[in-house]
């Protein structure tokens, strides 16, 4: 059967329409109690004494004693802990946990910690400590702005943004025969086991972990959950009972990973036609008070610095900076819409400087095929740039618009950008994903590690394996993830789903299908009983990435976008009204259309919201507005009209050409939103541009009206 | 959430005794109820479910013909429908429009507004605007306290423990009315700012919500404007009149700022032609 390129219903609709899909606090088990987590109220200094100021009788109670194994939460680094022992490094660190079986006693529960305070460093360009460093070198920097005709410098700054998935974290304890089973929300089952296997050690082998209907996840159950799955299990080791632990939106939002604030200057060379000669830049990210992912966001931050150009000097040097505040992570875009809002802006500036149009600029340094990205790497054929900005452009009138709306309080401001797809440089290579068919009695089931968040997954999968054998659609079933069924087909993260799993899948039913020898599945089944078949993913033979020196092909492919956002800035409020947004973007080929616009269309308002309204407001090292009727994401009425264009430019290494598609709507709304009222003379740098950030611009002053 | 103490009323008099012998707190719509519910900052927890009382419900003009009567149960959306409360109080359709979504408007009443006292209540300029009269009852008896008198402090009213608002009064206004919210995104969200205006020949009126402790009114800037000071006169005063607050929400730079353009926008709008 025909399904790429469909619409088909999706695998999980019919469970959300209905209500009947089971998310982690729809779930009971027998005898489960509720877990509580008790934490800092400083942001760095060192406990002194810890008093339970309550009748402990029928509750569990756990602090780092309790840790079965190791109290580390097993990422890239192995500094953070399950809970403190005796340092706090920020606030809302797990300290304590409760549980007991009646909330109401849970939450009136009250512990008393002292603390012996520090001074923290909440400044990322003060901290001392870096977690870690990149230098990326191009050619001779130093020596092309020395013969440039114009050099352009510019500092951009973006802010935390909360991810606001509708179903807050959950996770719940199990103690099942021989061993324990974690069910809960999350993205990525396999990080989660590994946190848990260091938790506990080699004497509870038995462990598995399940994920449950998800309720979105943008990056944010990329790590944290193995946090929250350790406490669970922690609790559920010391009573012996189920243990349950959801967090409201209050605790969701200030112990929870944000992204990375980032600070990028940048300083350019020039030819007078506007030519890029040399671009130096340096990338500041806050890494908040643990390593978590941050080493390999500023990687990717680092990798898209320098925007979808061609310049023969480039130096991207990037640092990622200890502060004592909640560990920032994983978010949609992961580095990249932070220093590609500087990037565009900056080249939005140099139009400005050097009174060439920005249109023609952005066309004359576009990458090409053929062209050597910062990193070295030689573009292929699949390189989209020119391809999107020029269909943008022409779409929207652009060109006519910016001289009509001159002198109006309405604006036009483009941004062109890229993103890579899939874990950067030898990331694919080292992960040797896997991915799994089994035969069932009535079809075929995919048994993988990735998650279904919302994005599609099962269903995008399923059009896969179905196009590949030639069976219909609805005879294709998928497996929940239960990490002691599916293969480890490596995290939900990286625009990396479709391209690198649908992939493994492609190939997988591809061998299948030669081993059915034309038979139905039902019938193999029937005559010569089970079948399996797993593959590993192969990335393309021709990547080579230096890891020391950054240099390589950083990526297997990019998508490539242009947004064109028409905006209305208000005299007298400063508010900014968005109009109509024209969203260009080629990610290879779409495997499910209204799916892959679902996607363009989520990550355009998230895109928005980061740009105009989302203000995570720090004090004293912990977010102060941590509600949603004080932090505000965009609603129907915030949003423009929206005219999605899909572009197709398949990439041979992809299912069925497809591209990673996630991450790359990120990129465009903040600096097209910042372009835009750079037109009605406001000089932002930095997002949010608040109606308060806009109105204390310069050219602000006074009453506007 | 925890346990909550609940009874209900199935008559204003019998509301009025509960109150005296019990000291239970009045809830309707309660729309802010569990909001601070789920925060775990409620503090009553003897409540007195006084819904159904229609008799508190009603819309309608007193026995002068002139005086707007407005029911303290009458939700937001009652305020829209109203044909009356359309014609004397424009403005006050205008703010209850902008109050949260559908699901809330249904639920939230006016004297629930009024009486939960949050200086970003949308109505509240209105009624600081339209020089309106709040009708307080209770078994002693009833009683009419200025609205403009009615707040004490920050979410601190005069209403007595025993005592029910069971209306709010307003005056017929002369001069065409105006009201701007606002808020941090342009649905469902809190006011930043927000200013009932009236533009009355004799006595122009100005009211602002979410700028300080409680709803303002602004007299040297109500008097810079009767005594036909210029608009850019009557900004001055009103920068120096008006001390806004700093808030996870806005800036108080912001706040001076826009308050001095909404008053701008609200005379160049209603200049006579």
């Amino acid at each position: 059967m025909k399904a790429i390129g469909k619409s088909v219903s999706r695998k999980d609709g019919i469970g959300k329409a209905t209500g009947g899909a089971k998310y982690a606090d729809d779930i009971t088990f027998p005898g489960m109690i509720h877990g509580r987590t008790i934490r800092s109220t400083i942001p760095c200094g060192r406990v002194k004494s810890i008093k339970y100021d309550f009748d402990t009788t029928g509750f569990t109670i756990c602090d780092y004693r309790d840790v079965p194994s190791k109290n580390i939460v097993d990422l890239i680094e192995k500094d953070q802990p399950f809970l403190v022992e005796t340092e706090v490094k920020h606030m809302a660190e797990p300290i304590v946990l409760l549980a007991h079986e009646d909330k109401e006693k849970l939450h009136a529960a009250k512990v008393i910690i002292e603390y012996e305070e520090e001074t923290p460093v909440f400044d990322p360009e003060k901290s001392t400590l870096s977690f870690k460093d990149i230098d990326i070198i191009k050619g001779d920097v130093a020596k092309a702005l020395a013969s440039a005709d114009v050099i352009v410098e510019g500092t951009y700054r973006t802010g935390h943004q909360e991810h606001v998935y509708i179903e807050t974290n959950g996770l719940i304890a199990v103690p099942e025969e021989g061993g324990y089973a974690l069910y809960g929300s999350l993205q990525c089952p396999f990080y989660v086991i590994k946190a848990l296997r260091c938790l506990m050690g080699s004497a509870h082998p038995n462990i598995r972990v399940i994920q449950t209907e998800t309720g979105g996840g943008f990056g944010g159950k990329e790590e944290y959950p193995s946090m929250i799955a350790g406490h669970a299990l922690m609790l559920a080791h010391k009573s012996g009972r189920p243990v349950k632990i959801i967090y409201d939106r209050v605790e969701d939002m200030i112990a929870t990973t944000k992204r990375h604030p980032a600070i990028v200057k940048h300083r350019t060379g020039l030819k007078k036609d506007g030519t890029l000669v040399a671009m130096d830049i340096e990338v500041i990210l806050d890494g908040g008070a643990y390593v978590t992912l941050t080493p390999t966001v500023l990687s990717r931050g680092c990798i898209h610095a320098a925007g979808p150009y061609r310049c023969d000097n480039v130096r991207i040097r990037g640092h990622g900076m200890f502060t004592n505040t909640p560990p920032n992570g994983a978010f949609r875009g992961f580095g990249a819409p932070q220093t590609e809002f500087a990037v565009e802006v900056h080249m939005e500036r140099i139009a400005e400087q050097l009174k060439l149009d920005p249109v023609e600029l952005r066309r004359k340094n576009a990458l090409r095929a053929g062209d050597l990205t910062a990193t070295g790497q030689t573009l292929r054929e699949d390189t989209s740039a020119l391809m999107v900005l020029d269909e943008a452009v022409r779409r929207t009138d652009f060109s006519r618009k910016r001289k009509e709306y001159k002198g109006t309080n309405r604006a036009i401001g483009l941004a062109l950008f890229f993103h890579g797809a899939g874990f950067t440089g030898a990331g694919e290579r080292n992960l040797k994903s896997k991915a799994r068919i089994d035969l069932t009695e009535t079809g075929v089931r995919i048994a993988v590690g990735s998650t279904e968040i919302g994005q599609g997954t099962r269903t995008m999968h399923a059009q896969i394996v179905t196009e590949a054998l030639g069976i219909p659609y609805e005879t294709v079933e998928v497996a929940q993830p239960d990490t002691s069924r599916v293969a480890d087909s490596g995290p939900t993260v990286a625009s990396r789903t479709c391209m690198v799993v649908g992939k493994i899948l492609e190939e997988c039913a591809e061998e299948m299908k030669e081993k059915l020898g034309g038979m139905s599945p039902a019938d193999y089944f029937k005559k010569n009983g089970p079948l399996s078949i797993e593959r590993m993913y192969e990335p393309p033979d021709w990547i080579i990435w230096d890891d020391k020196t950054y240099l390589g092909d950083a990526y297997a492919t990019y998508g490539w976008g242009c947004d064109v956002i028409e905006l209305e800035l208000d005299p007298y409020t400063f508010e900014v009204k968005p109009i109509k947004m024209t969203a260009v973007q080629e990610f290879g080929r779409p495997i499910h259309p209204a799916l892959a616009r679902g996607q363009i269309e989520g990550g355009t308002a998230q895109g928005l919201g980061y740009a105009l309204l989302e203000n995570v407001v720090m004090r004293n090292g912990v977010m102060a507005n941590a509600q949603l009727t004080n932090y505000v994401i965009p609603t129907t009425l915030d949003m423009p009209e929206l005219d999605i264009v899909m572009m197709e430019n398949p990439y041979p290494g992809g299912p069925f050409g497809a591209k990673g598609l996630g991450e790359l709507p990120m990129d465009g709304p903040g600096p097209a939103v910042v372009n835009a009222l750079r037109q009605l003379g406001c000089d932002v740098r930095e997002i949010p541009a608040t109606p308060e950030h806009i109105a204390s611009c310069p050219k602000m002053n006074g009453s506007y009206a | 959430m925890s346990e909550l103490d609940l009874r209900r009323a199935s008559s204003v008099d019998e509301a009025l005794t509960i109150m005296r012998d019990e000291g239970r707190t009045p809830i309707a719509g309660a729309t802010d109820l569990y909001v601070a519910a789920q925060f775990g900052t409620l503090v009553p927890r003897k409540l007195l479910d006084i819904w159904k009382l229609k008799e508190l419900r009603t819309i309608g003009t007193a026995a002068d013909g002139q005086t707007l009567v407005i029911g303290a149960l009458s939700t937001y959306t009652d305020l829209m429908q109203s044909a009356v409360v359309q014609d004397r109080l424009p403005m006050l359709v205008t703010a209850a429009r902008l109050v949260g979504g559908v699901q809330i408007q249904n639920r939230g009443t006016i004297g629930g507004n009024i009486v939960n006292g949050s200086p970003a209540g949308d109505t509240l300029p209105v009624f600081a605007a339209a020089d309106a009269v709040v009708v307080l009852r209770s078994l002693r008896g009833e009683r009419r306290v200025p609205f403009n008198e009615f707040y004490a402090g920050y979410r601190k009213t005069v209403i007595k423990p025993d005592e029910l608002l069971i209306a709010v009064e307003t005056p017929s206004i002369d001069g065409i009315q105006a009201f701007r919210k606002v808020g941090t995104r342009a649905a469902q969200a809190i006011s930043k700012i927000a200013m009932a205006a009236v533009r009355d020949p004799k006595r122009p009126r100005i009211a602002f919500g979410s700028l300080a402790a409680t709803v303002v009114r602004v007299p040297k800037t109500e008097a810079a404007l009767a005594s036909g000071n210029s608009i850019d006169e009557a900004a001055a005063v009103l920068e120096a009149e008006i001390n806004p607050i700093d808030d996870v929400r806005s800036t108080a730079v912001y706040r001076k700022r826009v308050a001095v353009n909404l008053l701008r926008w609200f005379w160049k709008e209603t200049a006579p032609a």
